[in-house]
């Protein structure tokens, strides 16, 4: 037996002559302190790509990609089709780990300085593949044909659209016709499934290539400086005296993590399940608060928050820079220190990129800048601040939540976080300056002036002027007494 | 030990050395049927680029030559209470056999008196999202970035840099039709320089 497949192998090695160079890759020498558990991440990343293949194709399978019926057939995945459910939910799963470790990745190799020389073309090619990571996570939650895919793609189209000149033009290329329907899904299926697969299988080849034959980086020591001139020499003598073969010295650790990973995105899939598909595709139907995945949340969040006036030049202008920046960075620090303990710069920029990115995904995750489309009708007005309230109060309470007031105001910690919360307004706002807030609007309120009537806002401000904590009066304006009686002994006031 | 493959053309031995390895400028036959190979590629790559790219931009261009445009029928005048703002929904005029409810698209249809009318896109300025009429406060409400509109489309408050999308209507014989048939965007305005000015650019 063992005699057959060893001549089956040597039939076949003569033909193909690839157990030469494979052996030659696999043994390849790394330094010895290169084996670490640091150094796991882009396994992982391509054992989660090819598992996102995999996963891929079987959905394929099922998956129809037209607008009329690709809601349908995530349903029937979800509930008819055995199985269907868990390969949807590793399919979002592996998705959301692909972009979590390429992160994690990108992070690692910044930190350990290993896009300095001679490794710089091996980060721009990543920086390429993170990019293009990006782009099947925006193509994947198209194919998810549902409420959120359909006006997330609203949004992507809105900012393409501000593209000075090109934005129409980048629109219709987009939607594949007028508007978001059939032709727009079947262009990001080709996008998702043929065109970034491709150039991603492409863009890995070359990534891994360039690793074999450069050679992996050492662990950085502080105090050893990459020079251009000597650098290589010094990491050849060092492979030389304390390396050892990647396999098996260095592999068993990316096995490891790469099974545990593999693993993780199933539990998250049996424990979670898939994502989605929410409410049809239907554009008739705009009672849906769309939004984008986890990942681009921090885009949604910041799209709410920047001013008005600076939104189109940092949609615009803010991705040029970054992908400029992360393509330059290993031409302008190509030598020098390696370890991170000798670059306090870079630590402190991941550091500031990371809570920056943190925070605004937590907003986006409680979007406190969107009204709260139900709080009028679903969220009443607490009781204890009806407590002992008189007629007119009461009636400003009606007026408070007829009027949606609710949807962007809190009280008692329900309703919108659009606006301030109103629990305490009247010891802040006087009389006069609470009628003028709900007649003129101003500091992003709309004016109520000519949707309420005068006995409307006379109730309204009523019920306002209730809401001080027990114990602090109302703010007041300490010379409106006297302002109002110097009018009332002028006779310019009955 | 050289021995010719049988599959070699017979040719003469030095005139093969100075085919593979032209030394001056003169252009060998070989080096010629090259460059002729490469032009004839070239000619032939152009010839059905051209189709293909023109199949991959008809999104674009379609647009100028037939009109995404057409005036849609909305319903009866008196579906629309004088005074109140409506949900219409109508079919896009441009549709694909895949589009399914996708051909489908919403606006709000507000009857100021008699046959005035105004007709919002759903989408709001900011970025597209469906905006929402709430009539006891007489507002436009998005629920994505919180953008907010009056009851006459212009701005109230939020993100959003300019008044809700109108498109241009008529009435005949007591129906409303609209133009409509394009997805509002924001990017609209600028287009306007461009001098390809959408309907819904106000």
């Amino acid at each position: 037996m063992g005699i057959m497949i060893r001549k089956i192998g040597a039939w076949l090695d003569r033909r193909l002559q690839l157990a030469a160079p494979v052996r030659e890759m696999a043994e390849h020498r790394v330094p010895r302190n290169a084996a670490s558990w640091w150094y796991v991440f882009g396994t992982a990343a391509l054992t989660v790509f090819v598992l996102q293949i995999v996963t891929g194709i079987l959905l394929a399978l099922v998956y129809v990609p037209s607008g009329a019926e690709a809601w349908s057939s995530l349903e029937a995945l979800n509930h008819t089709v055995t199985l269907g459910w868990f390969i949807r939910a590793m399919h979002g799963w592996g998705s959301n780990f692909m972009i979590a470790i390429v992160l994690i990745h990108m992070v690692q190799v910044f930190l350990f300085g290993a896009h300095k020389f001679p490794r710089e073309l091996i980060w721009i090619v990543g920086v390429f593949l993170l990019l293009m990571t990006l782009g099947m996570a925006f193509s994947g939650q198209v194919l998810r044909f549902d409420q959120d895919a359909y006006w997330g793609l609203g949004i992507g189209v809105s900012i393409s659209s501000r593209v000075p000149i090109l934005g129409p033009a980048i629109v219709r290329l987009m939607l594949g016709g007028p508007i978001i329907a059939g032709a727009t899904l079947s262009r990001f299926f080709a996008l998702h499934v043929f065109v970034i697969p491709g150039l991603l299988i492409g863009f890995v080849c070359l990534h891994l290539l360039m690793v074999l034959k450069l050679g992996i980086n050492e662990w950085p020591v502080p105090g050893r400086i990459v020079r251009r001139a000597t650098y290589e020499a010094e990491y050849h003598a060092l492979t030389k005296r304390d390396g050892a073969p990647f396999v098996p010295y260095a592999v068993w650790k990316d096995m490891f993590f790469a099974a545990f990973v593999i693993l993780a995105v199933a539990a998250c899939a049996v424990y979670f399940g898939p994502f989605g598909p929410t409410g049809r595709p239907d554009p008739t139907i705009i009672q849906t608060v769309p939004k984008p995945d986890y990942f681009f949340l921090w885009l949604y969040a910041l799209l709410s928050l920047l001013p008005s006036s600076l939104e189109t030049p940092a949609l615009l202008i803010g991705p040029v820079l970054v992908i400029a920046g992360l393509l330059l960075l290993p031409f302008l620090s190509g030598e020098g220190e390696k370890s991170w303990r000798r670059r306090p710069i870079a630590v402190l920029t991941v550091s500031l990129i990371a809570i920056t990115l943190g925070t605004f995904t937590d907003l986006g995750g409680s979007t406190p800048w969107s009204p709260h489309m139900n709080a009028w009708s679903g969220d009443p007005v607490p009781g204890q601040y009806l407590h002992l309230a008189t007629a007119l109060e009461r009636q400003g309470a009606l007026v408070f939540q007829a009027k949606q007031c609710r949807n962007c105001h809190s009280l008692g910690n329900t309703g919108g976080q659009r606006g301030p919360a109103l629990d305490t307004v009247a010891a802040r706002l006087t009389e006069d300056q609470l009628i003028r807030q709900v007649i003129q609007g101003g500091g992003n309120m709309p004016a109520y002036g000519k949707n309420l009537s005068p006995a409307e806002t006379t109730a309204l401000v009523a019920f306002l002027e209730t809401l001080h904590p027990p114990g602090q009066p109302p703010a007041r304006d300490a010379s409106r007494a006297v302002a109002l009686s110097e009018e009332k002994e002028s006779g310019a006031r009955p | 030990m050289a021995t010719k493959p049988a599959f070699a053309p017979p040719t003469n031995e030095t005139a093969h050395a100075t085919a593979d390895l032209p030394t001056d400028a003169a252009i060998s036959r070989r080096g010629f049927f090259t460059k002729l190979g490469i032009l004839f590629n070239a000619i032939a790559a152009t010839v059905v680029a051209v189709p293909m790219m023109g199949f991959l931009f008809s999104s674009i261009t379609r647009s100028r030559a037939n009109g995404y445009l057409s005036w849609v029928p909305l319903g009866k005048v008196s579906e629309f209470p004088e005074g109140e703002t409506r949900l219409a929904t109508f079919q896009n005029p441009y549709v694909m056999p895949t589009d399914g409810k996708t051909a489908g698209t919403a606006c709000w249809v507000r009857r100021i008196a008699g046959e005035q009318f105004q007709v919002f896109a759903v989408n709001c300025a900011h970025l597209g999202c469906p905006v929402r009429w709430f009539p006891q406060s007489g507002l436009f409400m998005c629920p994505c970035h919180g953008g907010a509109y009056y009851r006459d489309g212009s701005r109230a408050s939020g993100p959003p840099e300019r008044g809700l999308f109108e498109y241009p209507y008529k009435v005949k014989n007591g129906l409303i039709t609209i133009q409509a048939g394009e997805l509002p965007t924001p990017g609209a305005a600028i287009a306007e320089l461009t001098g390809e000015k959408p309907p819904w650019a106000s």
